[in-house]
């Protein structure tokens, strides 16, 4: 087996099984911490695609931003005491049939069906490439991304603010 | 055996159905975000895939890049969303918030 086949069994491995953690653990702490882990995970496998610039990103933005931000609202919603308690899961059992169903026919149909192949899959630097874009075709698209955060920005300041009763 | 699409694929597939999962029994509203992030990336490691093995350019990458941003926006109004529950109902049950109001 190549080094670069075991590399992304290992960083696979990483990324389901902190994802299962997020999915199946009973304390909440506990799977807020094992979002790192996938999120971490799906970062390495930006790099093994050749998207650095994306990893970059998904660093920045999953990691740094909004995990923090998660933890910050498991923080402030909870009581130290029933913290054991308090992932409660109900109807695991329809859940489950429902997720392995859904998974079983993403992978039939995954393997089954013909993809297009790349004429040749290169490994280059993305970050200019994507700049220019950005600024070129899709310039419309990213100006709307600017609304959006300040709408979002505006609106969880609007929400999030203590109202004052006299 | 090389690593190919389809191994990429799959891994989306499974993070797919762990954040359904999730977002399907959780009833605590932060939760059910983590779950709704874990679907987000599931989506994106496909964007990245097609990418990479099967357009050849960077224009999958852009799409990755404003999911990534639209998550962004969505925890930020979530999460708020979710400690206003928490102030109006001392709890983030979703079952116990099921009103708009006290």
């Amino acid at each position: 087996m190549e080094l670069a086949t075991v590399i992304f069994y290992l960083i696979a491995a990483v990324t389901v099984g902190s994802a299962a953690m997020v999915a199946f653990s009973r304390n909440i702490i506990y799977s807020a911490f094992s979002l790192l882990g996938a999120f971490a995970g799906v970062a390495a496998n930006y790099v093994f695609l050749g998207a650095d610039f994306v990893a970059a990103v998904q660093v920045l933005i999953y990691v740094g931003g909004i995990l923090v931000l998660i933890l910050f609202a498991v923080m402030l919603t909870h009581r130290i005491t029933d913290v054991q308690i308090t992932n409660r899961a109900v109807g695991t059992i329809p859940a489950l049939v429902v997720m392995g169903t859904f998974v079983f026919l993403l992978v039939q149909i995954i393997r089954e069906t013909p993809w297009q192949k790349a004429k040749e899959i290169i490994y280059a630097p993305t970050t200019a490439k994507i700049g220019d874009l950005f600024l070129e075709n899709y310039l419309l698209p990213f100006e709307l991304a600017s609304l959006v955060l300040l709408a979002a920005l505006i609106g969880a300041v609007v929400l999030s603010r203590k109202e004052l009763k006299e | 055996m090389t690593i190919g699409l389809t191994h990429y694929l799959v891994l989306g597939a499974i993070l797919f159905g762990l954040g359904l999962y999730s977002v399907l029994t959780r009833r605590n509203a932060i939760s059910i975000l983590m779950g709704v992030e874990l679907i987000l990336n599931g989506a994106n490691i496909n964007y990245v895939a097609f990418s990479h093995f099967s357009s050849g350019n960077v224009e999958g990458q852009i799409y990755a890049i404003f999911v990534i941003m639209l998550a962004a926006a969505e925890a930020a109004v979530g999460l708020a969303i979710v400690l206003a529950i928490f102030q109006i109902f001392h709890t983030i049950d979703v079952e116990a918030a099921e009103t708009l109001k006290e």
